[in-house]
């Protein structure tokens, strides 16, 4: 172990992990990379195209190099920052993206072949023959140049989604961060402080004396007042990653990403947080100067260096340089002396570098080059001409300060460069509400973060009406950087950029030379900033690198445009727990729980779960049972939860004349007591949904609607009530959940019925086909009864309050034994609507129209109805393919639903297709399969032979065309 | 998004489905002579802004409210929420739709 004095790290207590395989220790406060630092491991990973040997760069969420595969089993978590990876006891990580040992990587060979993995490779190289690319250029790039991989397995934690609100969001928990919350806290206006370190401070926790007295002892402090303020919410381990409309920003709490397994808690939390006001102290990341071989592990960030040194108590090496532009570089110099490291040279480009120690200082020079097979040994310094070669185990590079003021660019506000500031700027109000504040806003010294902190929350609290002060903050440094530009060190050796993506500065230099100029392009040329790190580290850098090829300002040349998540935020936590069974809502039936008891297999059908069959003892495959249920129906009586069906109760004394207007076909003219088919389309003219409408009573009709459009036909009705129409005395409501509802079928029906009635006459007679009533049913039960079929059989629809629903459908079966009742389930429905030719969803597929349904005269041009003009349109009256049924010429053929239409030995090509099978099934009652279908001309072919082509599946079955009504074709049944 | 309802206040938008542009509350009368051009345009022809918008949208996990959000399409910024029965009650009676 090599470790320095000071730090935050707690001694006391040791923790083990793994890299690897191999066992180390490390303290409580480490993270994963300055554990393996303190564990002299420098070599962390490997390059995505080179497969170079890379080690940590930063020690923030930045870090483009240091990526790990985290956890095992099916805890896996590929491509995460070892620099924010909090230690735990038994931490198990695995470097990734190598073949082979991480020492000795066999696709280090890319490396050799660098010439073809130039910028724009992808669009270059691999394409031709045009074959290779699925088969072999794919899988070998994928292969080569994938990143982590995948557990392949279902996650096993929980996660969960929240909303908080506040007058105040504090974004960073550093510096300004502190003194715009405790500022705005002291004011008793509800404020959230969200910060992405598991330790409040930011680089106050980095910094050797950023105070006039112990940091730590200031922070503590300050989070012992926080405690005692309950209208402030600290939340730590916290990233928030985007901002949305209307002061909403997306955050995700790590709950218990720093422990072995969550136990009882969440992983992660993701919130939406609504806030009034919000002020961006997100602090700046460091940015570094390209040099030939800059990629080496020991080259890092000069400020990553002073982090580690002064929070975790590490140094990269025992001997190390530093490469600096500004006075920055040489505090790392000056805290790495302190702490007894050696410091082989600062390398100061600036040629009036003053000496700032008792270190040697090499004004005017630049590291020109580096060596170290795994990790550094020595770099080359050219000053004035003449090279040298320094022995040092690690390089700090400090080019300035980049501000993180992508959450201000959100909203396409464009950042400015500050020719003073040396750096890119937002604005206050990109994002309408958010100020910026600290090193954020280009104020990176600690005495300014801690002032533009206060003074923005006092401003963005003004705002709103509350009137803070300026709390009394401790003395700080306030040093300015000094810093003369230097974006890369000229020379012809590979120079990288952007780390994670494997782009150096020839690149931009070749795609500059491609005419690929623009920001935008070169993005996506070379793929600069486009991976997991988002180019943190390097898109300033390259901007100016390319600023400086075309000779534009770096203003000019701008930057791309800043999406939301400022880090990677992964699926599961997006998905807030919305997962299995609680992706969506389920829907139990009314009669669910009776039909569990009955043993019935349960299909999904959208939310709900509908009884699909009820297989008795003996039966072995679900066409049995379902032979058996429709059979018994036909021959006797059959029950069926048809609630799902959507009901819409529609009131008012204009309540015909709306539904005139809805429908296609008259409805206003329907008596009180009787029901009518109903078909809806849409103003485009194409068939929507179909249903039954049932006039109650004078000013009150129910309509039904397909299962699958309930709510989509609900919503059509009341934009057309309340955007169409508002003149009328019309009110609707949805009673979809609130009415059980049974169908009856079978030629004993009646009589199963009339034992359940309370005394109404419901005799051929006296409740004719079509009529409906309000009754009341088992001794005063108010019910509802619709002579409706859907199976072409004597049959009925009741429905009762929902509560009713299985006490209803076991007091049938119960009093029906003797007439055979049956409960049937969706399929038995299916193959009794088919079996009858009653068109359902398939048939009303969106691109059908009423007369290709045999419905065409049923659109009324008496009046004016939704979709009823456009349904007249000359195409739509020109197809001339109608509905019609379907049988195989040889009967134990299948018939195929999807299969398309043409004429014997005609071509199976588009050119020749003349329809297709919409529903097909087993037909018990025909004895064999049957279908339904769309058919040029079908309604005179009937006897013709056509064939039913399945081409993916290399089906073609012959098939007679019939009518559509395998049943009682004469309607005789219904009416008896 | 945050939308002002007119009887609720500030409802979050992902209480509400999204319909369209508000012209399609100017539907034609489907029995005059030129009904079929005016349809073809009331439902195919669209304006497509860069910037205020006026649209529909319905307040489905709520009221059941169909309003009439006016909407920037470039910034999000919602200038305002009526409904949209009373937008139309406005208009019949040849008031500023």
């Amino acid at each position: 172990m090599t470790r320095l004095s000071g730090g935050l790290i707690d001694r006391n207590r040791s923790l083990n992990f793994t890299f690897d395989g191999k066992s180390y220790t490390g303290h409580a406060g480490d993270t994963l990379a300055s554990a393996l630092l303190a564990n002299d491991v420098r070599l962390m990973g490997r390059g995505f195209k080179y497969h170079r040997p890379r080690g940590v760069f930063t020690a923030g969420s930045e870090e483009p190099n240091a990526l790990v595969e985290l956890r095992a089993g099916n805890r896996q978590e590929p491509n995460t920052r070892a620099t924010v990876a909090e230690l735990f006891e038994g931490l198990d990580a695995r470097s990734q993206n190598h073949v082979g040992s991480l020492g000795f990587d066999l696709l280090a060979v890319n490396d050799l072949m660098s010439p073809f993995f130039a910028a724009g490779f992808y669009y270059k190289t691999f394409m031709w023959p045009k074959a290779f690319w699925e088969k072999l250029y794919e899988p070998m790039i994928r292969r080569a140049a994938g990143l982590g991989s995948l557990s392949m397995q279902a996650d096993p934690d929980s996660y969960d989604a929240g909303f908080l609100h506040c007058d105040l969001l504090v974004i960073g928990g550093g510096a300004a961060g502190l003194a715009a919350a405790l500022t705005a806290a002291r004011t008793g206006a509800r404020v959230i402080l969200a910060d992405e370190d598991f330790r409040l401070g930011g680089r106050l926790l980095a910094e050797s004396a950023p105070l006039d007295r112990p940091a730590a002892e200031w922070i503590a402090e300050v989070e012992a007042e926080f405690a005692s303020l309950p209208n402030l919410r600290v939340m730590r381990r916290t990233t928030v990653w985007g901002a949305f409309d209307h002061g909403i920003y997306g955050a995700v709490e790590r709950v218990s990403d720093h422990l072995p397994t969550p136990g009882k808690r969440v992983r992660q939390s993701l919130w939406r947080i609504t806030a009034k006001r919000a002020i961006l102290a997100a602090g700046a990341t460091e940015r570094h100067i390209p040099f030939a071989n800059n990629d080496r592990p020991g080259v890092m960030m000069a400020g990553a260096m002073r982090a580690y040194a002064n929070r975790w108590a590490v140094s990269p090496a025992k001997r190390v340089a530093i490469f600096t532009n500004n006075d920055d570089g040489h505090r790392t110099a000056a805290d790495l002396a302190a702490k007894g490291v050696e410091i082989a040279a600062v390398v100061d480009s600036r040629p009036d570098a003053p000496a700032r120690g008792s270190y040697r200082t090499i004004a005017g020079g630049m590291v020109t080059d580096s060596k170290g097979r795994l990790g550094l040994a020595k770099v080359e310094v050219t000053q004035n001409g003449r090279a040298e070669w320094i022995d040092c185990g690690a390089l700090g590079v400090s080019g300035g300060w980049n501000p993180n003021l992508h959450i201000a660019s959100h909203h396409r506000g464009r950042p400015v460069w500050n020719e003073a500031a040396q750096a890119f700027l937002a604005e206050d109000g990109n994002v309408a509400g958010l100020s910026i504040a600290g090193a954020a806003a280009g104020k990176g010294s600690t005495a300014q973060a801690l002032a533009s902190g206060a003074q923005a929350a006092v401003a963005a609290l003004a705002d709103i009406g509350i009137s803070a002060h300026l709390p009394d903050l401790p003395r700080a440094e306030d040093e300015a950087l000094n810093l003369k530009p230097l974006w890369h060190v000229p020379g012809k050796g590979r120079a990288w950029v952007d780390f994670q993506n494997d782009v150096t500065v020839k690149d931009v230099k070749l795609a500059y030379v491609e005419n690929l100029r623009p920001v935008e392009h070169l993005k996506r040329w070379t793929t600069l900033g486009m991976a997991t790190d988002q180019g943190k580290t390097s898109n300033v850098t390259a901007i100016a690198v390319m600023a400086e090829l075309t000779g534009q300002s770096i203003n000019q040349t701008g930057t791309t445009i800043f999406r939301p998540p400022y880090t990677p935020v992964s699926m599961s936590v997006l998905g807030g727990g919305d997962t299995g069974a609680h992706f969506r809502p389920r829907r139990l039936t009314p009669t669910h729980e009776w039909a569990k008891s009955q043993g019935a297999v349960f299909v999904e059908v959208g939310q709900w779960m509908r009884a699909q069959y009820f297989p008795r003892k003996g039966e072995t495959e679900w066409r049995q049972t379902v032979d058996r249920e429709v059979l018994a129906t036909r021959a006797g009586v059959g029950i069926c939860d048809v609630t799902t069906l959507g009901k819409v109760d529609v009131q008012g004394a204009d309540a015909g004349e709306f539904l005139d207007r809805v429908y296609a076909n008259a409805m206003k003219s329907l008596k009180v007591g009787m029901v009518r088919y109903g078909l809806m389309l849409r103003e485009d003219g194409f068939a929507w949904d179909d249903g039954t409408c049932a006039r109650l009573a004078e000013d009150q009709y129910v309509v039904t609607t397909t299962t699958a459009n309930a709510g989509t036909i609900y919503k059509h009705m009341e934009f057309c009530r309340q955007c169409l129409w508002p003149e009328l005395d019309v009110q609707l409501i949805s009673t979809t959940d609130a009415w059980a509802q049974m169908s009856v079928a079978g030629p004993h029906a009646r009589k199963l019925l009339e034992r359940v009635v309370d005394g109404f006459d419901i005799s051929n007679e006296g409740f004719p086909f079509m009529a409906c009533a309000n009754l009341t049913v088992c001794g005063g039960l108010r019910a509802r009864l619709f002579r409706i079929s859907f199976s072409g059989e004597l049959a009925y629809e009741i429905a009762v309050p929902a509560r009713y629903g299985n006490a209803l459908m076991a007091r049938m079966l119960q009093v029906g034994a003797d007439l055979g009742a049956t409960p049937y389930g969706t399929e038995t429905l299916g193959v009794l609507r088919i079996e009858k030719g009653h068109a359902a969803g398939n048939e009303l597929n969106g691109q059908t129209t009423a007369q290709m349904l045999g419905m065409g005269k049923m659109v009324s041009t008496k009046k004016d109805s939704i979709g009823a003009v456009l349904s007249r349109r000359e195409g739509m009256v020109a197809d001339r393919r109608v509905l019609v049924g379907f049988q195989p010429v040889n009967a134990a053929d299948p018939v195929m639903a999807g299969a398309h239409l043409f004429a014997e030995g005609a071509a199976q090509d588009t050119a020749n297709d003349q329809g297709w099978i919409t529903s097909a099934c087993y037909s018990p009652h025909v004895g064999s399969a049957i279908g339904l279908g769309y058919l040029v001309n079908g309604d005179s072919r009937k006897g013709e032979v056509v064939v039913a082509a399945n081409p993916l599946q290399g089906q073609s079955v012959r098939v007679r065309v019939v009518s559509a009504h395998f049943v009682d074709p004469e309607g005789g049944r219904v009416r008896d | 998004m945050l939308i002002p309802h007119p009887l609720l206040g500030l409802r979050d938008s992902e209480e509400f489905s999204y319909l369209g542009d508000a012209t399609l509350l100017e539907r034609p009368d489907g029995m005059a002579a030129d009904a079929p051009q005016r349809f073809y345009e009331y439902q195919h022809l669209r304006d497509n802004p860069a910037g205020v918008h006026r649209e529909l949208w319905f307040h489905e996990q709520g009221d059941r409210s169909w309003l009439v959000v006016t909407r920037n399409t470039v910034t999000h910024e919602i200038l305002g929420a009526e409904l949209a029965r009373d937008v139309k009650l406005a208009m019949a009676k040849g008031g500023a739709a």
